[in-house]
């Protein structure tokens, strides 16, 4: 599995939606599945999957599918 | 630019300062442009703070001549700023129980900034890494019915900094043996954050360790804990008794008391080593005279009137607590942090209502 099918498994599995709703655009808090409960829950779900520890800025910071993609790259994890 | 854009803009210039470094004069001038933003907004979109608040502010209104609105009529009205479209999240806060409770009515905007402001704030205190979480409450304190009560929002709002958070107590509020042991073998060598509402740290974890026999060694512990000492003035117990029992039962030294309310999530008030209470950039805290609600004197305490910068979703920038404080000094605090620094002495005591059954005899024997 590539990052990119990772992140997207890991969206999936964590906000327990479909893996054609998890798009760069899609963003924190617009919709139901992704709200501050769910997030704590993603963030420890990317951080195993990639295995990084994430900082308390970059749970701020996660605002949409895209800016995961720019965190994560902080930590040497590349999206092609 | 429009108000929206205004205030934003404001206010991530603000969140960008040093959360304890701006002088009071410079946090002045950039917290009254900001309040005169959210005083434009809240009267154009808010017609109960319309009707209330008719007079003009300004960047130049001083912040104790902002208007201020009792804490208890959140209770009695639904108050928001912004179409019920744009409501994420509704916060419950019950104050004492068996009253209404307040309605937060959150949008995307004020949640974001809420979460953003808490994080610089503790920041100060924990580092921008995340660590292990011991939390004093059950996991139950979560409902589930999409509206959020005071008490998970507080738990998920300090949650941001742990990890492999582990809930200490069981549903019924006894000691989760076994999750406890479980976190202590596994990290009683590093640093762990601890945080839990300082009635039931006091109640459910200080005590019921004592007469458990479980053994519990967290040297390397930070807890946090607020909530107010209401339930624990009654039984006599100080913070110094507080901070005494935590090292006694826990081994946990470092212990940070902080203030803050459901009606401003965000704006959180952190003690000091000095046991002082720090406004922070986002925030400021005046003390009224309970009879003529005018300003006392530093050192006099009063009814506590707080202000945050955060609430855009709901009027509540501005909020005349029931809580009795006194201001002790601004920018000369012996922790270095610039600001006002203050404490709290308690709930404001309520009037006693008398029952109908105490009144009845008096009345007979007029009749």
């Amino acid at each position: 599995m590539d990052n990119q099918q990772k992140l997207q498994q890991a969206f999936t599995v964590a906000l327990g939606v479909q893996p054609d709703a998890v798009t760069d655009s899609l963003q924190y808090n617009t919709i139901p599945e992704w709200d501050s409960t769910a997030h704590m829950i993603l963030i420890a779900e990317l951080e195993n999957v990639f295995d990084v520890m994430l900082d308390t800025d970059d749970i701020i910071d996660m605002s949409s599918v895209k800016q995961a993609k720019v965190i994560l790259q902080k930590y040497d994890i590349n999206f092609a | 630019m429009t108000i929206a854009e205004d205030y934003q803009s404001a206010l991530n210039a603000l969140l960008d300062e040093p959360v304890y470094g701006l002088s009071q004069s410079e946090k002045k001038t950039r917290l009254q442009s900001v309040f005169a933003l959210l005083h434009q907004h809240h009267s154009q979109h808010c017609t109960p703070y319309h009707n209330m608040f008719r007079q003009p502010v300004s960047h130049n209104t001083p912040l104790e001549q902002l208007p201020f609105m009792a804490v208890r009529l959140f209770k009695l009205f639904a108050l928001k700023s912004v179409p019920d479209n744009d409501v994420v999240k509704c916060l419950m806060s019950s104050g004492t129980s068996g009253q209404v409770p307040s309605r937060i009515f959150l949008d995307s905007l004020t949640s974001r900034m809420q979460s953003k402001a808490l994080v610089k704030i503790l920041q100060q205190f924990l580092g921008k890494q995340r660590l292990p979480m011991l939390i004093i409450d059950s996991p139950d304190v979560k409902g589930a019915d999409g509206k959020l009560n005071a008490r998970a929002a507080g738990i998920q709002g300090l949650a941001m900094f742990g990890r492999d958070h582990t809930y200490a107590l069981n549903p019924d509020m006894t000691l989760n043996s076994d999750a406890i042991s479980a976190f202590c073998q596994r990290y009683q060598d590093q640093p762990v954050l601890v945080f839990g509402f300082t009635f039931m740290v006091w109640q459910h974890f200080v005590s019921a360790l004592k007469t458990s026999g479980i053994t519990v060694h967290l040297p390397h512990a930070h807890l946090f804990h607020s909530g107010g000492w209401k339930k624990l003035e009654a039984q006599k117990v100080s913070n110094e008794t507080f901070k005494q029992q935590l090292l006694a039962v826990a081994g946990i030294s470092a212990v940070t008391n902080f203030y803050g309310m459901a009606e401003q999530v965000g704006s959180v008030f952190m003690e000091c080593e000095q046991g002082m209470l720090h406004a922070p950039v986002t925030a400021e805290v005046l003390i009224r005279n309970p009879y003529d609600l005018s300003l006392v004197k530093t050192g006099e305490c009063g009814l506590i009137q707080v202000l945050s910068t955060l609430p855009y979703s709901y009027p509540g920038y501005s909020i005349l607590t029931e809580d009795r404080g006194t201001v002790h000094g601004v920018d000369d605090c012996m922790c270095g942090r610039s600001g006002t620094y203050f404490t709290v002495q308690g709930r404001l005591p309520k009037v006693e209502v008398r029952g109908c059954s105490d009144t009845s005899s008096s009345m007979g024997s007029g009749a």
